[in-house]
């Protein structure tokens, strides 16, 4: 059954306000901390960032925040351009790369808080090991049977184009972070990240595993608590839509009976 | 797998549940979904609440004014408008839920325009129920 109030250890208290400074254009910053070592609850501390002082992306305040007032600060990031998904995380209500979310696209305050419904390993950093271990068990690589070739496995063009809209997911975990049936089923449900990889080597020509692979989806849990919602085509910051790829294998659930 | 498919595994430790519900923007898309949730269920209590009307009505007198008594109160009206109104919407969210079963209508325009309408054909079919209701 669903939770949907927080645990008592989760619920989110008064935190600190940092002093303001003076700038031309300050802007607050409220963000979800948690200190492991403490024993606390998670609280929200408020921090101001001049925006003329900084750079354009949510990710440039949350690093100036952390060279500049509070080096205990946590977050992951890598190539601060979109193509790692290390620093996904909710802003302003919904989930995106801190990288690619522009701080003017804010109005008003910026919260700032991990991916939802995540165990938090500190701030902002959430434990990815369950989504991780997700994807893992959809089995994301090429399965064959036949001889392997001397050269590459061939591919055309044609069947190559499958692929788009579903190769370029990095794996950031917005999309399985905003879904509603992930956050109430996610110990089973696989969730839209793990099934849009899980259809990505459905759809590839070359992979020979296809009829195992449906049936190892084939579960009122792994595949079929989505709803539709559509909640993670919504929140995809590589404008991806794991709902379709979702809809495609029930699709092909349908069309192997026939 | 197996100790991921199980909840146990899953935290280490004391860690905190990030939050969820509490601070992620609502979106017309969940919204819509979990309204066609609520009128399911609101749905199933209604059809009892006619099947019970229709088998007293067969039974006799007594057991029909009991439920007929209930179901013409102000609060048994209340019921019943919630419960039109609840089964025009279900109805229209449905036909979206067909249209994503055949594999249309999974672009984000397209989520937000059939949404819209969906919104607008039940709120239009419930006010048209309740004037032919109304007239008779």
């Amino acid at each position: 059954m669903a939770q949907f109030t927080l645990p008592k250890n989760s619920q989110i208290v008064q935190g600190k306000t940092w002093p303001k400074g003076s700038g031309e254009s300050m802007k607050a910053f409220k963000v979800y901390r948690w200190n492991p070592d403490t024993g606390e609850n998670p609280r929200i501390d408020t921090y101001y960032i001049d925006t003329k002082d900084c750079g354009p992306m949510v990710l440039d305040a949350i690093i100036k925040i952390k060279n500049e007032i509070d080096p205990t600060l946590t977050f992951r990031r890598s190539c601060r351009e979109g193509i790692c998904g290390s620093c996904a995380m909710n802003i302003d209500g919904t989930n995106t790369l801190a990288c690619t979310k522009g701080i003017a696209e804010v109005s008003g305050d910026v919260r700032i808080y991990p991916l939802p419904h995540m165990p938090v390993v500190k701030d902002l950093v959430p434990d990815l090991t369950h989504f991780y271990a997700q994807h893992a068990s959809i089995k994301p690589w090429l399965e064959t049977d036949s001889a392997t070739p001397t050269k590459e496995w061939k591919q055309s063009p044609e069947d190559r184009e499958q692929l788009d809209g579903l190769y370029e997911c990095i794996l950031c975990a917005c999309c399985s972070t905003s879904c509603p049936s992930y956050w109430w089923n996610g110990d089973r449900y696989l969730g839209p990240a793990a099934l849009l990889q899980a259809y990505r080597w459905l759809a590839d020509s070359r992979d020979e595993a296809r009829g195992e692979r449906l049936d190892d989806l084939e579960d009122p849990f792994r595949l079929y608590r989505c709803h539709t919602i559509m909640n993670c085509a919504k929140t995809c910051p590589k404008g991806l839509n794991p709902a379709k790829a979702i809809g495609s294998i029930k699709k092909m659930m349908v069309e192997r009976q026939m | 797998m197996s100790n991921t498919e199980h909840g146990a595994a899953i935290n280490r430790g004391n860690r905190p549940l990030s939050p969820h519900l509490q601070v992620y923007k609502p979106q017309i898309t969940s919204v819509m979904s979990v309204f066609h949730r609520i009128t399911g269920v609101g749905n199933s209590i209604g059809a009892i609440l006619i099947a019970w009307w229709f088998i007293a009505a067969a039974s006799g007198p007594g057991q029909f004014d009991f439920i007929n008594g209930f179901l013409t109160s102000w609060f048994g009206h209340l019921l019943l408008l919630g419960f039109t109104f609840s089964v025009c919407y279900h109805l229209c969210n449905g036909i979206r839920h067909l249209l994503w079963d055949a594999g249309y209508n999974f672009g984000l325009d397209a989520v937000r325009t059939s949404g819209l309408v969906a919104l607008a054909a039940a709120g239009l079919m419930g006010v048209g129920l309740l004037i032919v209701g109304w007239m008779n």
